[in-house]
């Protein structure tokens, strides 16, 4: 079993979130990255499958090489090599071909990631690789459990769950609560620095996608406290005020 | 040029944020040709005439009926061909997304999601994004011809504009191999608003102290034809199921109100809910960081102001 984890390197969920250059690069002062949420479940499910039932565990990411502290993180988790396309991860028909390309050099059986980056939000890098490949693409998965060359899975849908069974391979956007996330260990990370970390040039890949500039929204007003006594003026207020009532 | 809307279903009916896209797709300045897949009411795809669709192609073939995504995308690819359209526009969701990255890989097109507003083409075609979890939004400009845009709920304003539209039987052939996930069973809350639709979310979390006091938080929903929602520790400790999880990992929402009652205000959960246009926070604790996100506030104990809010709710109406 070979399975390939593509992950993000993301600001940490409770990141400021501000740019600069005239609003055309994210500003990484004082930001903390840390690999994406939900490819962090799709590693932990990895390494939960590799040690039931034996996988080599391959970890994916385009980036520059700043992401490599995060790739090692990966590393210590459990995952065996690891490989860095080194490129900005512009877009994501440009990140799904990266992933294409390397899936299928590599012959996997599993390819997965998380549901979405918690930067650009897109959500679709799956389903391109998925189309890429020719394969099935599942998203978001939810529990993921191998049965020889099939696989049964949760998905979520919108108010409620989708129960699936899909052939080896395929590609899937995982979420939680597919694994517990795994802090790696004093032996992971000391092992970490001596795993085989691979760094490629991007193939071109012209997705007509271009970011001009970033926004944040407009702030919000202040905060209108009503007495706890006086229930009924909240009413009021979102009826004559707010208008949403 | 025509321009191509995917059209969802939920209990029969045309999905509200489906609705969104064909008013998008006309105020780009159309035609719009809207396609339904799988079992669908006539009067309902008739309906999104009044939206601006003069054309409605309706993909009956019960292997229709599941969304399976490698399926659907073929219908699109071929219905953007046949209909000699070059974009597409649907609603993000747990199908329409996956649906519009394959088309787009497929066709060569341009892809954007999350897309809230129309199009600016003063020079060239560029989308608005929301990104960062609703903190932020880029610019996007679309080069290719070809494109597809997924929006994000609002994204359109609706609006009355026409009658009933013409539908049409639309086939395609759909060999084996498009249908190589199997949906072997589904659960769906039934007759209940769904979270990420709803215009009003009642909200709860930590602060509700356990799964059997949700019933009032329900009384008040029903009262507001709102959805419930909770918080991630909420979900965690099983008193509510993930799907009702708001925030970060979990479902974004966009109402009109969002009612949060016992929820601290974490970054994480706020970021599912950034995107709602006016915020009611009710807690005991008045340090709670989730007034400073809010638009209406009122400390003290939701035990107490839960059951007061729905009276008063009831006399107003």
């Amino acid at each position: 079993m070979k399975i390939l984890v593509c992950i993000t390197h993301v600001p940490d969920t409770t990141s400021k979130i501000n740019f600069k250059d005239n609003n055309t690069r994210f500003d990484t002062t004082g930001v903390q990255f840390i690999i994406g949420p939900y490819d962090d479940y799709a590693l932990a499910r990895a390494i939960e499958i590799k040690e039931a039932s034996g996988a080599t565990v391959t970890v994916l990411n385009v980036g520059p090489a700043d992401t490599e502290p995060t790739i090692r993180k990966a590393l210590a988790i459990g995952a065996d090599d690891a490989i860095r396309v080194n490129a900005e991860p512009t877009d994501s028909f440009f990140v799904a071909s990266q992933i294409a390309e390397h899936a299928k050099a590599g012959g996997f059986d599993l390819i997965l990631m998380g549901r979405e980056s918690i930067d650009y939000n897109s959500g679709v890098v799956h389903s391109i690789v998925g189309e890429m490949l020719g394969i099935p693409s599942v998203s978001p998965v939810m529990k993921l459990d191998l049965d020889g060359t099939k696989a049964k899975l949760a998905r979520e849908i919108e108010g409620g769950k989708e129960y699936l069974e899909v052939n080896l391979p395929f590609v899937a956007g995982c979420q939680e609560p597919i694994a517990e996330w795994k802090i790696p260990n004093m032996r992971g990370i000391m092992s970490a620095r001596t795993k085989p970390l691979k760094v490629v040039e991007p193939k071109t890949a012209e997705s007509g996608v271009k970011t001009q500039k970033f926004e944040l929204p407009p702030p919000k007003g202040a905060v209108k406290m009503i007495p706890a006594d006086n229930v009924p003026e909240l009413v009021n207020l979102l009826k004559n005020e707010a208008r949403v009532l | 040029m025509p321009i191509l809307v995917f059209v969802e279903s939920a209990e029969g009916k045309i999905k509200k944020t489906s609705l969104e896209a064909v008013a998008y797709a006309h105020a780009m300045g159309g035609p719009v040709t809207a396609i339904a897949l799988g079992a669908a009411e006539k009067s309902e795809l008739e309906n999104l005439g009044k939206y601006g669709a003069q054309k409605v192609l309706h993909a009956s073939d019960e292997k229709l009926n599941q969304g399976i995504i490698q399926a659907y995308a073929e219908v699109l690819v071929k219905a953007l061909q046949d209909e000699n359209a070059d974009v597409l526009v649907l609603a993000n969701s747990s199908l329409g997304t996956p649906v519009a990255a394959r088309v787009a890989a497929r066709t060569g097109a341009s892809l954007a999601t999350n897309v809230v507003s129309l199009p600016e083409t003063a020079s060239g075609f560029v989308v608005k994004k929301s990104i960062y979890t609703g903190k932020a939004f880029s610019f996007v400009e679309l080069s290719n011809k070809k494109k597809v845009i997924a929006l994000k709920k609002n994204a359109a304003e609706l609006k009355e504009v026409g009658g009933a539209a013409q539908v049409t039987p639309y086939t395609v052939q759909l060999p084996d191999a498009l249908f190589a996930v199997k949906i072997l069973s589904s659960e769906k809350a039934t007759g209940e608003v769904l979270l990420p639709e709803a215009n009003i979310v009642v909200s709860g979390g930590r602060g509700m102290k356990g799964p059997e006091h949700w019933g009032m938080l329900e009384g008040l929903a029903k009262t507001l034809h709102a959805a419930t929602g909770c918080s991630k520790p909420v979900s965690d400790m099983g008193w509510r199921p993930h799907h009702e999880h708001v925030g970060q990992t979990g479902v974004k929402v966009a109402p009109q109100l969002y009612i949060a009652v016992g929820i601290s205000g974490a970054i994480q959960h706020l970021a599912g809910v950034n995107s709602s246009k006016c915020i009611v926070v009710i807690n005991k604790d008045a340090e709670a960081p989730f007034f400073k996100a809010a638009d209406y506030g009122i400390v003290g104990d939701a035990f107490e102001i839960i059951p007061k809010l729905t009276e008063a709710i009831k006399a107003a109406k």
